[in-house]
């Protein structure tokens, strides 16, 4: 097979005593979308972090392309084109789409801006995701949430990213937007990137993505691809099953007492 | 201050329409209320500031025919030169999402720091002005650093730095002259030639002028033009984020605080050359007319937004009220209320363009 554009073995983190990550891998090859799933708390901004290289993990191993590398800064990372968009989402909301579009990467001979041509070039790569912008000067903040993400995304693409790391892209979003995210991040697949899309949400990974790690508590508690798991067991994975036949249970419970309740009024 | 707010052109709607013609309908999202250019400008933080500038203007010229003549307009664009110096590097500070309280005392300290080194090792003048500009340089990046490795908030860090300037400058002066004024500049090599730079004047006007304008042009063009005016707006509207990007926020915190401190200096150097002498109480207070020039000028307390041009305009209008005041008869004491209210309406505007902006 071919070699994975990003490889983690068995990274580990710590902050202080808490152990954030503990024997974590995952890798991803070109034109694949790798799910990292997990709740709340399970590591998954730990190990963003970790792969975009705000903190080099403290063992394991980091390859890209094969060769080892260790990220001192999110700057080494995407000289070797792996780009992550954030949940936040790195923009500045009062700023106009252009500048955010271009933030740290701005086109410019001996620091003054091409500002005529950044203006224009954002206008066309949105477009091709088919957002209509009016004006790029426009604040990006009187974008909709999966306009931003959209933005965000069509800049990691613009700027050479050949891996993408998706943090939570789809969580703040209502249906119909979360739709219009997933649809970019299979057109990302197709055009050969390599995604890494972390969320907590198995409804929106297991339609998008070929391999699934399951985190939790900081540990790998799963490894999948797609033939080997359905959507149902995914998430019952996820939830750590039992718990949530219980819960559901409890729930049952809960509703069944209520109308009896009701009925007992009622006559 | 030719600089615009948008490349001519960008605002043509021409390309926009042919694009959105060649949409299918469904693509095209018809809630989007079409904004002219003008509107824009219209709306922009130094198109409000400019009015009231000339609405100020007209009404001080109406109540005393004085302040509109080529002595009055001298008069006050003296005080608002130097104040406007420190409000566009305030202002540059404020948008990168920091303020600068020792920015009003620093301003002493470097013209204590040309007289004493002057007049205490007896050396050119030139001399007194360069150690005074590493002095200053020093004590900005020290703010700089302390902010943003303590991630304290910098209303803290520069008050401390606000205190302790000012403990040395009586100490220090004190100490070496047993007086608070280090005057007799005039005596010393290079005085001459760092009046022509630093405390000229010609038919009226102070070169604190032209030192104005310059630093208001480099101030407005670096900011919307340049890299590091997109990462300054940038480190104050979301630093996570610009830091994630790959934004150098430390750079550009460190910068911004080395560029009040060089904006104190350039003041204190227009101030103990004219004057020949530097004294202890020199600019304190004076840091909060800075933040209060730049708020009027249209900079959000909070950082991410604001203009370099607007700040200079604000630093016009607080000129104009502090000398046009009592030349119209009104008490002086009144000075301050009026300060007060022009900065609430300020605010009140800003935080109303704040809002649109996001809505």
């Amino acid at each position: 097979m071919t070699t994975p554009l990003l490889e983690v073995k068995n990274i580990t983190k710590s902050f202080g005593r808490v152990k954030a990550l503990q024997d974590v891998s995952c890798k991803v090859r070109a034109g694949e979308v790798t799910a990292v799933l997990g709740d709340n708390g399970a590591g998954k901004s730990t190990f963003i972090k970790t792969l975009s290289g705000v903190h080099p993990p403290d063992t394991g191993e980091y390859l890209v392309d094969g060769e080892p590398v260790r990220f001192t800064s999110p700057r080494d990372a995407r000289h070797r084109g792996i780009a992550t968009v954030y949940q936040d989402l790195a923009l500045a909301p009062l700023m106009p789409i252009w500048r955010n579009f271009f933030l740290g990467s701005e086109p410019a001979t001996y620091g003054w801006l091409k500002s005529h041509d950044a203006k224009k070039i954002v206008h066309d790569e949105l477009r091709k995701m088919g957002i209509q912008i009016r004006d790029p000067e426009q604040p990006i903040g009187t974008m909709s949430g999966g306009e931003r993400q959209s933005v965000a995304i069509a800049r990691a693409v613009y700027f050479g990213a050949r891996v993408l790391i998706l943090d939570e892209p789809t969580s703040a979003l209502g249906v119909r937007q979360a739709g219009v995210v997933l649809r970019y991040i299979a057109q990302a697949r197709e055009r050969g990137l390599g995604v890494i899309f972390i969320t907590h949400n198995p409804n929106h990974a297991y339609p998008v993505s070929d391999h699934f790690v399951l985190l939790q508590r900081g540990r790998s508690v799963g490894d999948y691809s797609k033939k080997e798991i359905t959507m149902p067991e995914l998430t019952q994975q996820m939830s750590g099953g039992a718990e949530l036949e219980a819960l559901q249970h409890e729930l049952q419970n809960i509703l069944k007492d209520s109308e009896e309740k009701d009925s007992v009024e009622s006559t | 201050m030719t600089t615009q707010h948008q490349d001519p052109g960008v605002g043509t709607p021409a390309p926009h329409t042919a694009a959105e013609a060649a949409l299918p309908p469904d693509d095209y999202d018809d809630r989007l209320v079409k904004t002219g250019s003008l509107r824009k400008v219209l709306m922009s933080q130094e198109f409000g500031a400019a009015i009231a500038a000339l609405l100020i203007f007209v009404g001080f010229s109406l109540a005393a025919p004085v302040f509109a003549t080529r002595q009055g307009i001298g008069n006050f664009l003296d005080p608002a030169a130097t104040l406007g110096i420190m409000a566009v590097a305030v202002a540059l500070l404020m948008i990168g999402g920091e303020f600068d309280l020792s920015s009003g005392v620093m301003i002493g300290s470097t013209a204590l720091v040309t007289a004493l080194v002057t007049t205490q090792l007896d050396t050119n003048v030139w001399f007194g002005i360069a150690a005074s500009l590493i002095f200053a340089l020093i004590i900005g990046f020290l703010n700089g650093f302390m902010v943003h490795k303590t991630q304290l908030p910098s209303f803290i860090i520069t008050l401390s730095t606000y205190f302790m300037l000012w403990g040395l400058n009586y100490a220090v002066t004190t100490g070496l002259t047993n007086q608070v004024t280090v005057s007799g500049l005039r005596e010393y090599n290079g005085y001459d030639s760092a009046r022509v730079l630093f405390g000229s004047s010609f038919g009226g006007f102070q070169v604190s002028l032209i030192w104005w304008l310059v630093i208001t042009v480099i101030g407005a063009l670096l900011l919307r033009r340049t890299t590091a005016g997109n990462w300054i707006a940038a480190v104050g509207g979301n630093s996570a984020g610009a830091l994630a990007v790959g934004v150098p926020v430390a750079r550009v915190r460190i910068a911004l605080f080395m560029g009040t401190a060089t904006a104190a200096w350039l003041v204190g150097q227009l101030t103990v050359i004219r004057y020949a002498s530097a004294t202890v109480t020199t600019g304190i207070g004076q840091e909060f007319n800075f933040i209060i020039a730049a708020v009027i000028g249209g900079c959000l307390l909070t950082g991410g937004a604001g203009s370099v041009i607007g700040a200079s305009i604000g630093a016009l209008i607080f000129g104009m009220v502090q000398q046009g005041m009592p030349l119209a008869g009104l008490p002086s004491e009144l000075f301050k209320f009026f300060l007060g209210a022009i900065l609430l309406v300020a605010v009140l505007v800003n935080l109303f363009l704040k809002k649109r902006a996001q809505s």
